[in-house]
């Protein structure tokens, strides 16, 4: 090795050492743990896949992994749909001076602990929380209804969160394109919507890929919003995760599902490999 | 009609956004015990009960601490790193740069979970530094990606001119690299302070009796809605607001230009 060598090992070697040791060694004594089972309370290790097929068995189990794909997808789609218009509007109906400031101001609130944008929900939808009142105020509703505590908490909980992710990445597209790409589609003869559908949207696909696959994610392993907004009518695979270890400290049954969430993440990243542009962000 | 639909929706799309932050920072003002309308106040009683609660202000205390000392160790490691692989041929540098961004493609609950099971395990328990522990491996990555990307040819021309002129390579990463890298340093930094401030899942799986301040908001989630929790949660968004719009005002403006 030559000097040079040595010296850089040098540099590089205190964060290796801690990503290996707080990072890879917990990673692979989790994906053991997920192999060991729980007698009463004593750990066995005994290598059998029997957590995972208990996944299988347990209604409940694969229920939450049910729940977690269909939240996750509903707030990747509708973040999707809610965040290109905004980005749109940013990045070609405000002037080039007030873009940055726009979308500073449209992303400020996402630096909010999850826990805290969770609870400022909660005030939202409560019962005698502003929407209620406004909707009585107007006349819409004679009764208060339940909104807090629901399914639609949790995703509105979460779309808020991430059409300002969603609207930054696909914002960060739109403004690299050139604008000759508009205007030859328009001098071929194509309708504004014609312009977009064939020429302005697949151009945007990797802003919108990446965005989604940041959601998809993110929402998924978030386990503080369908907690605190969600109510516990149906539980999610983090929030399955987080019983397993209070109740009965079930180590070995909480590792199966967090492999099983990653799982599904790497599955969700295969798919969109294609078009991702994590590099760019 | 069609010229104003874009200014409807960007109205409405700004009053989603802000409304949640919006009733939580006005109802902080709350005068009684139920932040929900009608509003009566504005008063500042609220924010003299959190001064005064002692556990809130150890949880602060034990926040700003975890922040500034996980932030500060995530960037020395990342910088160390950033320079030995930009500045050094290394054989696998590729496999290494995958290994330090790796745990950025995993939730945090597992970060949090894999480090739980090792810590209980092996007998080491938890406490406030483990919770530190985990959010460095968090932060890591970031701090390593922003700086590596940073480091050009520009500086390793002046570095060079530096050693051309005696000085040894220590020397030359304080007087020369780390000055011209300041601003992604300070931006690595203050990213990261921001993430380790709003952390909670690591934070409640790795700590007991000393929690930072999102851990102990959401234990006083359990007994309900309150004006209490608006103040104490108005502040904790108004510190990390603060935070980026620092760095948006000195670090990013000046990198632009």
């Amino acid at each position: 090795m030559s000097k040079d060598q040595v010296r850089g090992w040098g540099f590089v070697t205190p964060a290796l050492l801690w990503t290996i040791a707080f990072f890879i060694v917990p990673f692979v004594v989790m994906g053991a743990m997920s192999l060991a089972s729980l007698e009463g309370r004593t750990l066995v290790w005994d290598l059998s896949l029997a957590n995972y097929a208990e996944l299988l068995e347990k209604k409940y189990l694969w229920r939450a992994i049910l729940v977690s794909l269909e939240i996750t997808l509903t707030v990747t789609v509708i973040s999707v749909v809610l965040a290109y218009p905004l980005a749109w509007i940013i990045a070609f109906r405000v002037s080039p001076r007030w873009q940055r400031l726009a979308l500073l101001l449209a992303i400020l609130p996402f630096w909010t602990s999850y826990v805290v944008r969770s609870y400022a929900w909660l005030l939202v939808l409560a019962r005698e929380g502003v929407v209620n009142e406004t909707l009585m105020w107007i006349g819409a509703i004679a009764e208060p209804i339940t909104l807090a505590n629901t399914r639609f908490a949790t995703v509105t909980g979460f779309v808020h969160f991430f059409v300002m992710l969603l609207t930054l990445t696909i914002y960060a597209n739109l403004i690299q394109l050139s604008p000759n790409y508009r205007r030859a589609a328009m001098d071929l003869g194509a309708n504004a919507f014609q312009t977009f559908r064939h020429v302005i949207l697949p151009l945007t696909l990797p802003g919108i890929v990446t965005g989604a696959f940041l959601t998809f994610v993110l929402c998924i392993g978030d386990y503080v919003t369908p907690q605190i907004l969600g109510g516990n009518t149906e539980l999610t695979v983090p929030q399955v995760i987080m019983v397993q270890l209070g109740r009965r400290a079930d180590f070995p049954l909480a590792s199966a599902l967090a492999i099983v969430l990653m799982s599904i993440v790497a599955l969700a990243y295969l798919l969109s490999a294609r078009w991702l542009r994590l590099d760019r962000l | 009609m069609m010229r104003f639909l874009p200014w409807a929706y960007l109205i409405a799309a700004f009053v989603f956004i802000y409304l949640p932050v919006g009733v939580l920072v006005l109802f902080s003002f709350q005068e009684g015990s139920l932040p929900v309308p009608p509003f009566n106040g504005p008063s500042l009683q609220w924010y003299q009960t959190i001064l005064g609660d002692e556990d809130l202000m150890a949880a602060l205390r034990n926040s700003i601490l975890v922040a500034f000392g996980s932030s500060a160790v995530a960037v020395a490691l990342g910088f160390l790193a950033a320079y030995g692989l930009a500045r050094h041929v290394l054989p696998g540098s590729a496999l290494i740069r995958g290994l330090l961004i790796a745990p950025l493609t995993v939730s945090y609950l597992i970060v949090g979970l894999g480090l739980l099971i090792v810590l209980t395990r092996s007998g080491f328990g938890v406490s406030l530094w483990t919770a530190a522990i985990g959010h460095v491996v968090i932060n890591l990555p970031l701090a390593f990606a922003i700086i590596y990307a940073s480091m050009g040819a520009q500086q390793q021309n002046a570095e060079r001119a530096a050693r051309d002129l005696g000085a040894s390579e220590p020397k030359v990463i304080v007087l020369v690299t780390i000055p011209m890298l300041l601003p992604s340093i300070a931006a690595a930094f203050f990213l990261s302070v921001t993430l380790s401030w709003d952390e909670f899942i690591i934070s409640f799986l790795l700590t007991r009796f000393d929690v930072t301040l999102p851990v102990e908001i959401w234990s006083l989630l359990r007994s309900g809605l309150s004006p209490q929790l608006n103040a104490i949660g108005s502040f904790v968004f108004l510190i990390s607001v603060a935070v980026v719009l620092l760095l948006e005002l000195t670090i990013f403006r000046k990198g632009r230009q």
